[in-house]
């Protein structure tokens, strides 16, 4: 597994297979990558939004989302997993996390993936403060419940 | 004994400090750490505590050279 916060915007489509290339151990043995990348909006409850800034704990963050792909790795048969996310400043369109699993079939890469995502919203200790077009700024409350419409 | 506290986000703002130092001669619970760092502000609704970067509930004994953290729930991904 890899866990990497950065402070530099990180295109997730160049890093995916860059680091899919790194881990020999998987040449010809995945049959299946799920990949969620999340994205920052440039709205939210109902005002526009410019900008946010990711603070984080750092060392327990890395912590806390080892043990939650570890706990992923004691339900699902995955081959790997590679966590990113972005902290400090973020601009619109920007992506802020990728999580990929690596596993032989999909059931186990798609579980894993939703699993970590949800996980890592509810435990790793990242907080949200937006800036808002009209002015001012507003730390994010909570998260949405990802499983909720 | 000697305690680090760490704060963080909009605590970290509302109480204006980042960090605080305890010494302590008893063992005391995390919530009791709060209440002796904060003084003038009940323990907050929804306080996250942590103790050595892992989870705790607030009626946890800290120890010896521990590191606390207080944060509000999290929001990231």
């Amino acid at each position: 597994m890899t866990v990497k916060i950065v402070e530099a915007a990180f295109d997730p489509w160049q890093a995916l297979p860059a680091y899919q290339q790194s881990v020999s151990t998987l040449a010809g043995k995945f049959g299946a990558t799920s990949v969620f990348v999340g994205t920052l909006r440039d709205f939210n409850e109902g005002d526009e939004i410019n900008g946010m800034h990711l603070e984080h704990y750092p060392g327990m963050t890395e912590k806390q989302l080892e043990k939650i792909i570890a706990n992923a790795q004691q339900q699902w048969r995955l081959l790997d997993v590679l966590v990113v996310h972005r902290v400090g400043a973020i601009l619109p369109n920007e992506p802020i996390v990728l999580v990929a699993v690596w596993s032989s079939h999909r059931g186990d890469a798609f579980d894993a993936s939703r699993f970590i995502m949800e996980a890592l919203k509810s435990q790793a200790p990242f907080w949200k403060k937006e800036y808002l077009v009209k002015g001012g700024e507003r730390w994010v409350l909570k998260n949405t419940d990802g499983y909720q419409l | 004994m000697t305690i680090t506290v760490h704060y963080f986000a909009s605590l970290k703002e509302t109480l204006g400090r980042s960090d605080d130092e305890l010494s302590i001669t008893d063992a005391i619970t995390v919530r009791q750490v709060w209440q002796l760092a904060n003084p003038e502000m009940p323990v907050p609704p929804n306080l996250l505590a942590a103790v050595n970067m892992e989870y705790v509930e607030l009626d946890f004994l800290v120890a010896d050279d521990d590191k606390v953290a207080f944060f509000p729930p999290v929001t990231g991904g």
